[in-house]
């Protein structure tokens, strides 16, 4: 008797893990193809978000909706965490209605039909003209009368720059990238550098691509194209090459206290880098208040009028999720109108990609940071020029991680960025072939 | 002098893996009490503690000691009941003789081999079936798997409850229950505490399971609660400073454990050399 106790105890100590053959997105019975029409009765969304301070928001939309209440989940940002729990819960059925995805990883969540086609959802293709143009082809992939997510924030890039010194040393502010990589010299002949080259940002580099016209990935409907090396890429590549090879670039780690050190000391001049880069400057360098500027991007022939675009995220929804016309409302709600916008700016300093956000209060002031410039004038235009026809891959996080290694190779002398490109190409296309995503090459 | 300058060459090589162990705590505690977490430096300068903390544990409404209460929740809970379990499981291995002992042993011990991400995909799905996903025991119950601790409980039953002892036990008329709790617990108590700490430091650190199962901020422990803050420091640079102080402070309830606990510890050396 108490042996056959002790052997039950042992037995209920070896979990067997029956894993469900559960297939992905099955468990959607009808919700799907019903297509999108109101529910009777009173509804509870979840979202998962990462934004600082989202449920702030969205207890506003819950004051004014008792029939439509959102339940807000968080955690760490998606590549640290939030991705690959959106992908367990899309196998175990249970992924929440709403999700934050950032533009870049949307291919690999569409890749899995993952997300759910808003374009039944009249609301929301009828608000395709409250979007700047190039942030709705980034949720739609380019698809006529179809749409996967609607744009939340955007990134536009601009030229952050050191004013006083600038003037001090009467350099002329740079408007094309040659007079940039002149005014590097004249910079370093001053003691400093004219900026910090990141090898641990990939996307930004991409965001330099996205500029020069570049076309990382493109897709005919059946088969992937990978090309990190086409010629824009390569030109943008020589380009820093050369900038890093003359040592006119610092090359210190991001996100740290030495980055944020070199620009507090005035050791780097300028960063190119998107709108909520101006939090980053001001939070990371204090004692330079009131001496910084934004101008627009440097250009690659002058006159012409291109940006990048450095990060952003949209709100999707989920393949599965049982209300599919009250999720696409709230998330219209909470990215296009005034009073979200404004709390989302509040809370997390997001720049809207809805067209209305240009116009915000908080957007249309001085920035006593940057000498009082009403600098998001800038973004606003720079928003307007990144260009609509840019595509990510669907193993952006691969992509990222093995350019990242590559250019952390190339800036300590080890490589060039054209190399680390070409190698991550090849393992990109490796793994697309790994994952049975048709691919060419 | 042989003897001398060996055990100074002794001390010398501790105190040289002391400094290098105790520098980061030092360096944590230094910066936890600098201002706004420009933590760089081994020395205080504008010292700032109690603000610090009164920040920390005041942000978003005190959500931090929330997450400190979940971590203890979760782990002495888990901790004291998994120690019984591996305790239990060890002992009956050692003491009793059944058919499939062996084969038994040899499958827990290889758990000890499976890494925990490879245990994490599974988990979800089998707590999502039991729609149990995002709650307490989502964390709790995975946490009270211990297999090393069934190893240890096993090789310590073996050496240090006598075989004879549980026969005067028998034959006295003791069941073996009752002289499981009244005889062996007592003799195996510095082997318990050893798979409790080990056990408690496991459960504590726990980042993968709670990282992949919760997504209610008021579930987290403070291993994922400070990652989260971690990975928001650009959009709200005073978290740079919050995360300094309340990685320190969650070093408090193991201090704790291990400081109260250590004096079972060093009795259990000698035990079991006698025979």
């Amino acid at each position: 008797m108490r042996r056959t106790l002790a052997i039950l105890l042992l037995s209920t100590l070896s979990i067997t893990a029956c894993s469900s053959n559960s297939s992905s997105g099955d468990s959607s019975t009808g919700a799907a193809a019903a297509g999108c029409a109101p529910a009777n009765g009173p509804v509870t969304l979840s979202f998962t978000s990462w934004v600082p301070d989202i449920q702030k928001v969205v207890d506003i939309w819950n004051q004014a909706n008792p029939n439509i209440q959102v339940k807000v989940q968080t955690g760490p940002n998606g590549n640290g965490g939030t991705y690959q729990n959106f992908f367990n819960q899309l196998k175990a059925g249970n992924a929440p209605d709403l999700g934050q995805i950032e533009y870049d990883a949307l291919p690999s969540f569409r890749v899995q039909d993952g997300l759910m086609d808003l374009g039944t959802c009249s609301d929301v293709t009828a608000a395709k003209d409250k979007f700047v143009d190039w942030t709705w082809s980034q949720v739609s992939f380019g698809e006529q009368g179809h749409v996967y997510a609607v744009p939340q924030d955007a990134g536009p890039m601009a030229l952050f720059y050191r004013k006083d010194l600038f003037e001090k040393n009467n350099i002329k502010v740079p408007t094309t990238w040659q007079e940039y990589a002149d005014a590097a010299v004249k910079v370093k002949a001053a003691g400093g550098y004219i900026t910090n080259f990141s090898t641990g940002d990939p996307n930004q580099f991409a965001g330099f691509a996205w500029q020069a016209g570049a076309h990382w990935f493109t897709n005919d409907g059946t088969n992937w194209t990978v090309s990190l090396t086409d010629p824009a890429t390569s030109k943008v590549a020589a380009y820093w090459q050369d900038l890093i090879d003359k040592k006119l670039v610092s090359a210190v780690p991001p996100w740290t206290d030495e980055w944020n050190n070199a620009y507090n000391t005035d050791k780097d001049w300028t960063w190119v880098s998107a709108v909520w880069g101006a939090n980053t400057i001001s939070s990371g360098a204090p004692k330079t208040s009131g001496k910084w500027a934004v101008a627009p991007m440097p250009q690659w022939t002058a006159g012409d009028q291109a940006a990048g675009d450095w990060g952003g995220s949209s709100t999707a929804v989920f393949k599965g999720s049982k209300h599919p016309y009250e999720a696409a409302k709230f998330a219209l709600w909470l990215n296009t109108s005034t009073e979200a916008l404004t709390a989302l700016n509040k809370a997390a300093s997001l720049y809207p990609a809805a067209k209305a956000g240009a116009t915000l209060p908080a957007l249309t002031e001085g920035v006593p940071f940057y000498g009082n410039q009403k600098i998001y004038d800038v973004f606003s235009a720079a928003s307007a020029q990144v260009k609509p026809d840019f595509t990510w891959g669907p193993t952006m996080t691969q992509t990222y991680a093995d350019a990242g290694d590559g250019f952390k190779a190339a800036a300590s002398g080890t490589g060039t960025l054209l190399k680390a490109l070409t190698d991550a190409q090849a393992s990109t296309i490796q793994t697309l072939k790994s994952q049975s995503i048709p691919v060419k090459g | 002098m042989s003897v001398l300058s060996r055990r100074a060459a002794a001390m010398l090589v501790m105190a040289v893996c002391t400094v290098y162990f105790l520098t980061p705590l030092w360096w944590l505690f230094v910066g936890s009490t600098k201002p706004g977490g420009r933590g760089v430096g081994l020395w205080f300068d504008h010292f700032q503690l109690g603000t610090n903390l009164h920040a920390v544990l005041t942000y978003q409404d005190g959500i931090f000691l929330r997450w400190l209460v979940n971590s203890i929740g979760y782990t002495v809970g888990a901790a004291a009941i998994g120690t019984l379990l591996a305790a239990m499981c060890g002992y009956a291995l050692a003491k009793y003789r059944f058919p499939g002992r062996e084969t038994l042993f040899n499958i827990v011990l290889g758990g000890v081999l499976v890494p925990a991400t490879a245990l994490a995909l599974p988990l979800f799905l089998l707590f999502s079936k039991a729609h149990a996903a995002n709650t307490y025991w989502a964390v709790f119950l995975p946490s009270l798997v211990n297999p090393f601790g069934v190893y240890l409980a096993r090789i310590y039953a073996a050496s240090s409850v006598p075989d004879e002892l549980l026969e005067a036990a028998r034959i006295d008329g003791s069941g073996e229950v009752r002289s499981f709790f009244t005889v062996s617990v007592r003799l195996m108590a510095p082997a318990l505490v050893t798979i409790f700490l080990f056990h408690f430091v496991a459960v504590w650190n726990n980042f993968l399971l709670p990282l992949i199962m919760l997504g209610n901020q008021k579930l987290f422990p403070v291993t994922l609660g400070l990652y989260t803050w971690n990975s928001q420091v650009d959009q709200r640079p005073e978290l740079r400073g919050l995360v300094l102080v309340g990685a320190c402070l969650s070093l408090a309830p193991m201090l704790i454990a291990f400081l109260s606990l250590q004096r079972f510890w060093r009795s259990g050396l000698g035990a079991g050399s006698l025979k």
